[in-house]
Parts: structure tokens; sequence; C-alpha cells
């Protein structure tokens, strides 16, 4: 049952990645979340299935599906464990896209290319210690050198930083006398095996605990010319654009932690009996249980609904952001309730929802914060009133 | 000032002598367990160092008449004593809560003169204790407990299961809930006071926790373990109303815990949003950030209003069934939502452990489970205020 209108091979992805899924993914999430540790092979898996290039036309070597596809797949992924979920999300919608969108040919055929088959995982690498939310305060300084340049300074956060082949790296290649802010940044093609590059400190994260996020130390990195993504100083632009496609890849885990955690809480309900009865039938749990489903079908439904606009091809910032928002915060409160459910064995790690709160919380941050999506909602909305758009397209 | 403000100061308006007490519990929190709050998350374990340091400060027993080696103070003692631990370390503070809440108050309440003899002196003067009602199959439902005690020569013989027993690494002497006649339900729950070494008593593994994790939570097992009949807590058949009235009391100390912890929280995120800055700014600045933190702080009041005034109630010698799940109610609703936020406040560093919150964040979500889920104290609040009971 759904409330979406998906066709037969859409139908068939959401099935095959839920099978995958819940046979190779979902046994191994709990001792993954446990020891932190970050199964390599899964990254072969996901190749395998095409998953690591499902947006990406078959003629860069990719599966060359919709949005809508992809979001299914990547939900079903999230549903088992949300760290592997981050992997796929940020590879799919951050540094593949923006290769594909803004790369030439020959970044295409030598990068692009090998990471739709899999075979390079790719990062993204815009946050930094002290530019986060002010993403355009970045303060890593490339300078030209010959035909190089040379990178210098601290990346923070960045997902599966200590796996990844390939990590689109913003920079500021303005110079100290004369900043432009945002229009002072450009964006660099790294490899790891670039001289002066090394993977920094890792973090001891709350949840996502298998997802190693980690700075990366640029020391005067060579980094050759023929590396620089597009144009200079359009960076910025480049960076916020795949956003918008991250942010729907980031509210389909969030669906995806969600629906996990209802899922076990629904399970539990009917067979926890208390008072001579399952919980299920007091109506304090079935009320919570409907109020889950209720947010959780209408943060998916409108995820759906945004993903639809991209593929006709319209602008959907405003709507990425809410979709992101609404399911971020959706995931949260599910979770949370999902643990009040199962009461004291909520709060253990011997039942999935522990984990599945811890997750939720970092959907909420990453991709921009709640309060950063909000901002992006208001100025887009506030736009379109003084462009005197308003009657009945504010909300459409 | 007029009469009735001579006579009723405001609520949050400490004596000289509860000020006082409050200041030195916070300084020790502060300067003594502070250092030792990651250290012990780590290793799951409270510091016996910490422990003996909250007996010698009589925190072990604040409303024990001091010819017992207590302190000789009052609930709201208790309460202020466990929010300013909480506002360093949940977990320091639910082994202190949970000594003179659940232990400490029924062998007093409910002792013989000499029981309280026996007892007293060694619950405050350097035993852990732990309160021990809940069983695997047997949360909501407390009364269901299916833990047995049969009658035997000179006392009773229990065997059964408890689960979720807080300071069950740690105590060496427990309140138990079994039931002499099941056939009569609720009305032959007996309360026992057992001690570790007894032989037939094991305690269980201990549970591997989203929160409060240095807090030992462990399951008992009691196989034909004798228990000599002076060891029964008050009559035999009435365990069922000392748990009750225990809880009771026992649910301020939680709403004490959650207050501090949100306390906690708040002046973690207070500090960090003064000092960093993005678009050019101190975070503080943003009316986004303000008006969050403004609102957290109103809802901590107004958690703090209900448990103080519950636990003034409840010295006052008035019935507290209502208001004290309204106050754990609230208290751990609030906590949960204001640590949430602070963890948002602190943008991807709250979800790190290099920075307190994301720790109060996963403590705070204990409170709206033990003592009574939410549904359990909403189940109170309804039956009082619709059927009158
Ligand atoms: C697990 C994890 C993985 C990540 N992966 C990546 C990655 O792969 N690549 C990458 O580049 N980054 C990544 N990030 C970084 C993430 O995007 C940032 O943490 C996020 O953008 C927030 O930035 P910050 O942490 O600096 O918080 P801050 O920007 O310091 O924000 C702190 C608080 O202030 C609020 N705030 C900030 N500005 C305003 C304002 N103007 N008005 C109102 N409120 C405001 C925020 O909403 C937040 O509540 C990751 C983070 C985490 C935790
Ligand atoms: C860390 C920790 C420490 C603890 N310490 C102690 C301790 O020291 N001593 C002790 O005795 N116990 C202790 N407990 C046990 C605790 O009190 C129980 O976990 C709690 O009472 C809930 O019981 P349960 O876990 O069996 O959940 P259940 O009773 O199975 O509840 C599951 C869900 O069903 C709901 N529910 C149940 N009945 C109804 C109903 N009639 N109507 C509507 N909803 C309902 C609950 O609200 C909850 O959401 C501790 C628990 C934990 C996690």
């Amino acid at each position: 049952m759904t409330l979406l209108p998906l066709t037969d091979l859409q139908r068939e992805i959401q099935r095959t990645a839920r099978d995958f899924a819940q046979r190779d993914v979902a046994p191994l999430a709990a001792e993954l979340d446990r020891e932190a540790h970050f199964d390599h092979a899964l990254v072969t898996r996901l190749a395998e299935l095409g998953f690591l290039g499902m947006l990406i036309p078959e003629q860069w070597d990719g599966l060359g599906l919709d949005a809508t596809s992809y979001l299914l797949a990547l939900e079903e992924i999230a549903v088992a464990d949300a760290s592997a979920a981050v992997l796929m999300s940020v590879h799919n919608s951050l540094p593949t896209q923006m290769l594909l969108h803004y790369g030439s040919d020959e970044q295409r055929e030598r990068f692009l290319k090998p990471m739709a088959r899999g075979e390079m995982l790719g990062a993204f690498a815009l946050s930094e210690p002290d530019a986060g939310s002010d993403a355009a305060g970045l303060r890593t300084q490339a300078v030209r050198d010959g035909d190089d340049w040379l990178l210098t300074g601290t990346k923070a956060w960045v997902s599966h930083g200590t796996h990844a082949d390939v990590i689109l790296c913003m920079a500021r290649t303005d110079t100290t006398d004369a900043r432009s802010g945002a229009k002072g940044i450009s964006t660099f093609i790294l490899t790891p095996d670039l001289p002066g590059f090394s993977v920094g400190k890792k973090e001891d994260k709350m949840g996502l605990r298998s997802s190693p996020t980690v700075q990366l130390n640029l020391d005067n990195c060579r980094v050759p010319a023929d590396r620089l993504l597009g144009a200079e100083g359009h960076g910025f632009t480049y960076a916020l654009a795949s956003l918008d496609h991250g942010r729907l890849g980031i509210a389909a885990q969030a669906i995806g932690i969600a629906r996990a955690a209802l899922e076990a809480a629904a399970k539990y309900a009917t067979e926890r009996k208390q008072f001579n009865q399952p919980i299920a039938s007091f109506q304090a749990i079935q009320f919570k249980l409907a109020d889950m489903a209720t947010q959780l079908t209408a943060a998916r439904t409108l995820l759906h609904a945004a993903a639809a606009a991209k593929e006709r091809g319209e602008r959907i910032t405003r709507f990425s952001s809410m979709a992101k928002l609404f399911a971020t915060e959706t995931a949260m409160w599910v979770t949370t309730e999902a643990v009040q459910i199962h009461g004291g064995y909520g709060y253990v790690t011997d039942y999935p929802v522990e984990r599945h709160f811890r997750d939720a919380k970092v959907t909420e941050i990453y991709e921009g914060t709640s309060e950063i999506q909000r901002i992006v909602i208001a100025r887009d909305l506030l736009a379109a009133v003084s462009r005197g758009d308003i009657d009945g397209h504010l909300t459409d | 000032m007029s009469e009735t403000a001579a006579l009723r100061p405001p609520l949050t308006h400490l004596s000289e002598e509860e000020e006082l007490f409050r200041a030195a519990v916070y300084e020790f929190a502060d300067t003594v367990v502070r250092p030792r709050v990651m250290d012990m998350e780590a290793a799951g374990k409270i510091d016996t160092a910490i422990t003996a340091q909250c007996f010698d400060m009589g925190l072990m027993g604040i409303e024990i008449p001091e010819a017992f080696g207590g302190a000789g103070g009052s609930l709201f003692m208790t309460t202020l004593a466990v929010e300013a631990i909480s506002q360093v370390d949940a977990s320091a503070a639910i082994q202190v809560d949970v000594q003179n809440t659940l232990v400490n108050y029924p062998v007093y309440a409910y002792g013989t003169e000499a029981q309280r003899a026996t007892w007293l002196p060694k619950l405050t003067g350097g035993t852990i204790g732990a309160y021990a009602l809940s069983e695997p199959g047997s949360g909501s439902d407390a009364f269901a407990l299916a833990t047995r005690a049969e009658r035997v020569d000179g006392g009773w013989s229990l065997t059964g299961s408890k689960a979720w027993i807080t300071n069950g690494g740690e105590a060496e002497i427990f309140v138990v809930f079994a039931n002499v006649a099941p056939e009569k339900g609720y009305k032959g729950i007996t309360a026992f006071i057992v001690t570790r070494d007894t032989p037939g008593f094991t305690v269980g593994k201990k549970e591997d926790k989203l929160g409060i994790r240095a807090s030992s939570t462990t399951s008992l097992h009691f196989e034909q373990c004798f228990v000599p009949d002076d060891q029964v807590l008050g009559e035999v058949g009435v365990g069922y109303r000392i748990a009750i009235d225990t809880l009771n009391g026992g649910r301020i100390g939680i709403g004490a815990q959650m207050i501090g912890i949100a306390q906690g929280a708040l002046d973690a995120s207070v500090a960090y949003l003064r000092e960093r800055k993005q678009f050019g700014k101190p975070l503080a600045e943003f009316q986004g950030i303000q008006f969050q933190v403004a609102q957290a702080y109103t809802e901590l009041e107004a958690a703090r209003l209900l448990v103080y005034n519950t636990a003034r109630l409840r010295d006052a010698g008035h019935d507290i069934v209502r208001e004290g799940a309204m106050a754990k109610l609230y208290a751990s609703q609030m906590c949960a939502r204001v640590t949430s936020l602070c963890v948002e406040l602190f943008g991807g560093y709250g979800y790190t452990k290099e920075y307190p919150v994301e720790k109060f964040y996963r403590d705070a979500k204990i409170g709206t489970i033990y003592e009574g889920t939410s549904n359990m104290q909403l189940q109170t609040i309804a039956k009082s205020v619709l059927l009158g009971k």
C-alpha cells in the first residue's frame, strides 16, 4: 500500500533495495554501531547493485534513474542502517552530482565514471571548524603556484572522509586583500594521494557511529590545475545547488530511520503485555502510533512531491528545505516515541530503537540545521511576496 | 511586606540553611564530580570515591533523623541535592536519589524501631541500597509481579527475578517486593529487606543503556532465598501501599533530576552561544536562537515550580498523588525537549562527545520511563481528575 503513484520500475527498485537492505545491511547494523566500525564491504555491495550511481546517466556508467527511485532505495537502506544511508546519500547527491553538472568531460571520464560504478567513493568537504551554518565563511585557502593550486586549511565533519577516493572540496580562491565572500570560493577535486593531504581527527559521536566523520588537513596540498571544477569563484553556488539535492537525500534517510522505529514500536506494542493485554490495546498507545504514522506519511509525501518537481525541472530550493525540515523533525519525534513505547526496554541497546533515537538527531543538524532550513524557506517565501507572486503560489 | 508574604515565602526563595546546603552540594558536584564524569561514563561505573564523599557529606541520609546517622533534613533538601548533582551528572545524582527516596524512606517510614536501628545507620553510613519492584514481565503493571514469597519456618523463602534495579551493582541492602499469596492479587504483595550476601540471592547482568551509563541497572535473582521474619518491612500484605507511597515521593526526586539536567544543558548552551560566531556575530544575537532559549528557560522554571511545590507539600504532610505525577510528567517531558534543543544549538559539535550536551540528552530520556512512564503519570492524573480517585 502506498500513497505514491509509483511506476512498476520504481516499485521494483524499492523491492530490490528492501530485500538487499534487510538481508545484507540490517543484520550488521547493531554491531557496526557498537564497534563504531566502517564496513568497507558495504561499498562493494552497494556498487554491485548500481546504488552508487543511481542518478548518473548510463553514458557515464550510472543507472540513469529518477530521483524518486533513488529516494525510495535510500529510504530502504536507512531503515536498515542510517550510517549506510548517509554514505549512499552523500555519494549520490553531492560529489557525483557536482561532477555531472559542472565537471568537464575529462573529469567525468576520470572520476565520475568510476564513482558511478562504485569503484571510487566520493565525499563532500564544505564545512570547517569555524564555518558550519555560515559555510561561505570558510577559510581554506587556495593559491596559484605555476600550473597547480596549493590548498591550506582544515575541513571538518567530512562523512567517510577516511575512505573517500574523491573529495569535492570548497576553498577560497580570492586573495586576502580582495575578499569576495561567497564569490571567492571554488571547488577542487581532491584525491588522498595528493601531497599535503591527510586525514585528521575522527569525531566520537552520539550516533551514526559506523559512518566515520573526520577532519581533513590540507597543508600546502598540491592540486593540479585540471582538478578545478567548473569556473573559478562558482564553487559555493555549485555546493548550494547540490545541497538542494542532498537535502532530499537526508529527508529520505530521516524517513527511513523513523519508519524503522515505527515498525519496531508497532510490532513491540502488539507483543508486549501489561495489565493482561497487549499494550497496543490501550488508546494512549494506539493514538501515538496513529500520530507517528500520520506524520511519517506526510513527510514522505512532501519529499516525493518535491522529488517529482525536481524531475520536472523545477526549482525546488524551498521544497527541498521543507522536506528536510519536516522529515528530520518527524524522525526525532517518532524515534523518541518509539523508545517511549518500549518502556525500559527502549532505553537499552538490546532493542534497535535506542540506536534509531541516537541516529535520528544528526539529521536535524547536517546539510543545514533546522534553523538554516527555516531561513531558506522564509527567504524564498518573502522573495516571492516582494515579487508580488503571492496568490496561491506561496504553498505550491 | 504583607502578612501572607511573610508567612509564605516564594517557592524558589531558599532559607539560609537550604541555600547553604544547595551551594555546598553544587560545589561538590562542580569540583569533584565534574572532572570525572566522562571517565565514569566510559567505565559505566560511579567512582567509589564520589559515593564515599556523598556519605561523608550526609547526602545519603538527608531526611533521616540524626539519631540514625542522618542529616535530619527534608524532602525539599533531597530535591535540592538531586537537582544540583544532576546539573553535572545524572548518574551520580540517581545514586543519591534512590538511596534517599526509595530506600531510606520506606525503611524509616514503615520500619519498626528495631529495624530502623538496624538498617538506617548502615544506609546513612556507607552502605548502598536499592529498590526492587519491577520485573521483566511487570513494569507499568508493577503489581502483577511474579516473585513469590513462601512461608517457611522463621521467615520467608523468595523465588523469582527482578529487572532494571538501579544501584544493583553496588547495593548491599535491597527493598524487595514479593507476593506471599498470588491468589489475593496485589493484596499479597509484601516488602522485604534482603542483603546481598543472602544465600540464594544473586545479582545478574548489567544493562547496556542509552544514558545514565555510570549508574548500574541490573537484574536480581532469588532462588529459595531465605529472609527472616524481622526483615519483613511493614505488615505482610501491605507491600503495595509501601511501594506506591514510596514512589509518590520518588517521583519528586526524578523531577529534581530532570530540572537539574535541563539546567546543566542550558548553562552549557548559553556559554556556547555567547562564544560561537557564525555570519560574523555570536549565535546568541540571532532572534531564532534567542526565542528558543527563552522558551526553554520558561519551561524549566515552570517545571521547577511544580517540583519544588510538590516537595514542600509532601514535607508539610499533604497528599501529593496528583501533584507528584504532574511534576514528574512535566519535568521529564520538558527535559527531553530542552536537551534536544541544546544538542541542536551546538550544531555538529552537539553530536559529539567533546561537549556535554549529547550526554545530557541521552540521560534525559530516562525521565519519561522510570518510576512510572509518562502514560502511567497521565493515568494517575486522569483518575484523580476524572474519577475522583
Ligand atoms: C555526523 C556529521 C556528518 C557531517 N558530514 C558532513 C560532510 O560530509 N560534509 C560537510 O561539508 N559537512 C558535514 N557536516 C557538517 C554539518 O553540515 C554542520 O555541522 C552543520 O552545517 C552545522 O554547522 P556547525 O556544526 O558549525 O554549527 P553552527 O553553524 O555553529 O550552528 C550552531 C547553532 O546555531 C544555529 N545558527 C547558526 N546560524 C544561525 C542563524 N543565522 N540564525 C539562527 N540560528 C543559527 C544553528 O542552527 C545551530 O543550532 C557533518 C556534520 C555531522 C555532525
Ligand atoms: C535505567 C532504569 C532504571 C530503573 N530503575 C528501577 C529501580 O531501581 N527499581 C525498579 O523497581 N524499577 C526500575 N526501573 C524500571 C522502570 O520503572 C520500568 O521500566 C517502568 O516502570 C516501565 O516498565 P516497562 O519497562 O516494563 O514498560 P511497560 O510497562 O511494558 O510499558 C511499555 C509502554 O506501554 C505503556 N503502557 C503500559 N501500560 C499502559 C496502559 N495501561 N495505558 C497506556 N499505556 C500503557 C507504557 O507507558 C510504555 O510506553 C528502571 C528502569 C530503567 C530503564
